[in-house]
């Protein structure tokens, strides 16, 4: 079974690249693009019977800092 | 003064950080990031700059739960010094052994250079050589330096008086213009800067002598 955990900067965190990203998306043409945050997405290939509990572990222990982040976890 | 320096895969100012402490009379034990203890009668450990585990998933995110950390958290918690520079402050904040988090640069770009810093509290054994108030000149090498901390995590910081030093010109868009700060007990600091590399004439500075000749004064080996 996998897992799919979403890593984002939590809101009020100032996001520079999501803002250099939104930028370049303006200077390109696209208008109407108020904001841009950037995340990342990590997926477990985990042994059967693995909880979503156990996932969240790994997310308050490494996979996310939760001083700056939020995460989500999907099973899959 | 027994110091001992960690290494982890990518560090790349461990010799730095060894050399100025041996300069200021230190014994150096450098420690290799999978031993699972400290060398016996170590005062003070150092985290140097680099880019530990190659800054994979985050900055000092793998180094802070590589087996050697558990035993600086440990000398942390036993009331012994911890000085994390640079990679070593990210380290730091990913313990947990100090607050915040070390963010991407606003300006988006590696930042080397070398910048002006504020000694904001001389009231520490790392900056009790410096008054308060003192303008020192000190090298920035980083992408992630950008400090950042809640409202009221900084107001604690700053009303316990342990931000250790503020940038003169905030070069990386810090919250409050933070380049170091210390612990409650104000033996653990964390900083950006290197003061390793001001440390003999030939670095064109010795700003950074002082912090290293302080903590050679407070730990005299008994």
């Amino acid at each position: 079974m996998k897992a799919r955990v979403h890593v984002m900067l939590k809101t009020g965190v100032l996001d520079p690249q999501g803002e250099a990203v939104r930028h370049a998306l303006g200077a390109m043409g696209f208008d109407g693009v108020k904001g841009v945050r950037q995340g990342k997405v990590i997926e477990l290939d985990l042994d059967e019977g693995a909880t979503e509990a156990d996932v969240e572990a790994m997310c308050e222990k490494l996979l996310a800092n939760t001083v700056i982040e939020s995460y989500s976890v999907e099973m899959v | 003064m027994h110091a001992a320096v960690i290494v982890f895969p990518g560090s790349n100012c461990d010799r730095d950080l060894a050399v100025a402490f041996k300069a200021a009379g230190a014994t150096v034990s450098m420690v290799w990031h999978k031993n699972t203890a400290l060398p016996e009668g170590v005062d003070i450990v150092g985290i140097p700059g680099g880019f530990s585990y190659g800054d994979y998933l985050r900055c000092g995110a793998i180094a802070a739960n590589s087996p050697i950390c558990r035993e600086v958290a440990a000398h942390a918690e036993r009331g012994g010094y911890v000085l994390g520079v640079c990679n070593g402050f990210q380290v730091l904040t990913e313990t947990g052994l100090l607050p915040g988090a070390l963010l991407r640069n606003a300006g988006l770009k590696y930042i080397c250079k070398t910048v002006g810093l504020n000694v904001v509290t001389a009231d520490s054994d790392y900056t009790s050589g410096y008054g308060s108030g003192a303008v020192i000149q000190v090298p920035i090498a980083h992408h992630d330096g950008n400090y950042y901390a809640d409202a009221d995590t900084i107001a604690q910081l700053q009303g316990e008086d342990r931000v250790a030093f503020t940038y003169t010109d905030n070069p990386n868009g810090a919250q409050a213009d933070i380049a170091g700060i210390l612990s409650p007990n104000r033996r653990v600091l964390g900083m950006m800067p290197h003061p390793e590399r001001m440390a003999d004439p030939l670095h064109g500075g010795v700003d950074g002598v002082a912090l290293f000749r302080a903590l050679a004064g407070a730990l005299v080996t008994a």
